[in-house]
């Protein structure tokens, strides 16, 4: 489903991706750690082409990202769900997951409002439609968010940092949406420090530092036997507090 | 100099009331013509394509050094002539001011635009949706959101500076009060009128601002 092959970026002089190799199939869930600036998030950038990169390639689905014609179709069978919500502030719940679906794949509203009604449904918030983003809690906006990514109609779903900015009492609401999402055969890569997830739900774990993928495990080898010293190094910093 | 008499002001007030509408008009077109070309414009200069940001910064840049009052002389002589017939002043002035302030609504749009976080296009983006089309429906609508009370300062300034036309006699509300006021002998009443008329139409102007900007605060 997502090929990933030598990927490599640079920041001018600064190396931020070094070759990174990454096959994801259908159905998968892949969970990307590692230190911060580590590269995880400009590498699932790199997914939907929101960051360009300078060697290597990347298809999805069969379309190269590195193809500016093919890029814009690609968008829309990739859904994003970001560190900083991002909902549209002037735009009410419906507003928001309609607005793609309706501009993007010329839905009708009517269309449009069914299925977005259904996706809300699914993300618990049915009673939530009318309100605007600051009338909702980080949770439910980062739910909204889910949903309208969800709107397209994705084959894969990118999550950065989905739950880093959301109070901690918020964090299992938002989780618990993406584990449905993953239990229901969504092709998924999810940026996190959420081992807890990672250990019930990710098929693969991978461990990122310095832009190179260090190792990619299940997570009952990650957290039990990691190869590398910086994978240990990582585990004791987030799991020992 | 007599007492004054202000029955000069009542007798002639549809002849004043008629350039006050030319006024209000003219100010009209100025804004909704610069506000639109003036959106138009800072796509343009945002736009990453070198030569045509460059452009319309040239643009921005030409007319916000050079004085209105020029501007309007020049347009007065130069549409005519452009259109190769006689247009009298006002679709010239028309011209010079649309032009002249969408300049100045450029700059209040594209700090505007440029004061979103740049996530909020990138999320449209990531949506599938096109650069222009991002722009339209995410950042166009809260960047005017917040743009409003700057947008409306600017049109109160620029409904004073319709006074300029004076310089190409277009019957605005500045001109029909000069000319009653050197008929009638009568400049102490008349000035004093047209004071207090600019001074009340954009002093309630600017209390709405307040009261929108408040409305607006999140």
């Amino acid at each position: 489903m997502i090929e990933i092959r030598n990927l490599s970026k640079w920041y001018s002089a600064f190396q931020v991706l070094k070759s990174c190799s990454l096959s994801v199939k259908r159905g998968e869930v892949i969970v990307v750690c590692g230190p911060s600036g580590s590269g995880k998030s400009t590498l699932i950038k790199c997914v939907n082409g929101l960051e360009g990169f300078d060697q290597g390639s990347i298809v999805v689905d069969g379309l190269n990202v590195a193809n500016k014609a093919d890029l814009r179709v690609l968008r829309t069978k990739i859904g994003m769900v970001f560190q900083s919500l991002e909902l549209y502030p002037h735009l009410s719940a419906m507003d928001n997951i309609c607005l793609a679906p309706m501009v993007v794949l010329k839905r009708s509203r009517a269309e449009a409002e069914t299925r977005a009604r259904a996706l809300l449904a699914r993300v618990g918030l049915e009673d939530h439609a009318a309100k605007f983003p600051a009338q909702l809690s980080g949770g439910q906006q980062q739910r909204v968010a889910i949903a309208r990514a969800l709107a397209m109609d994705p084959v894969v779903m990118l999550f950065d940092e989905p739950t880093s900015a959301l109070d901690p009492e918020m964090i299992k609401e938002v989780l618990d949406v993406m584990t449905d999402l993953a239990r229901d055969g969504m092709t998924m890569i999810v940026v996190s420090h959420e081992m807890g997830f990672a250990r019930r739900v990710a098929g693969r774990i991978v461990f990122m530092d310095g832009g190179e993928i260090v190792e990619t495990k299940s997570p009952q080898e990650f957290f039990t036997a990691p190869d590398s010293e910086r994978a240990r190094a990582f585990l004791s910093k987030i799991l020992d507090h | 100099m007599g007492p004054l008499d202000f029955n000069v002001v009542i007798r002639n007030l549809p002849y004043l009331w008629e350039g006050l509408q030319s006024s209000f008009l003219l100010a009209a077109i100025a804004i909704c013509g610069g506000i639109l070309f003036g959106a138009i414009l800072a796509v343009l200069r945002l736009s990453s394509i070198k030569p045509v940001a460059l452009a319309a910064l040239g643009y921005v840049n030409f007319f916000r050094s050079v004085p209105l009052i020029l501007i309007i002389f020049w347009f007065y002589f130069l549409v005519p002539l452009l259109l190769g017939r006689a247009t009298g002043p006002f679709l010239s002035a028309a011209i010079a001011f649309t032009m002249f302030e969408t300049a100045y609504y450029c700059e209040i749009i594209r700090a505007g635009v440029q004061s979103l976080p740049k996530g909020q296009i990138n999320a449209g983006i990531a949506s599938g949706l096109s650069r222009i089309q991002a722009m339209r429906y995410i950042v166009m609508p809260q960047a005017f959101r917040n743009m409003t009370p700057i947008l409306l300062t600017q049109s109160i300034i620029l409904f004073q500076d319709t006074s300029l036309v004076y310089v190409v006699s277009l019957r605005d509300f500045m001109t029909s009060a000069s000319t009653v006021a050197n008929q009638e002998l009568r400049l102490v009443e008349i000035y004093i009128f047209v004071a207090v008329v600019y001074f009340t139409i954009c002093f309630v102007a600017s209390r709405f601002v307040n009261t929108f900007s408040y409305g607006f605060s999140r």
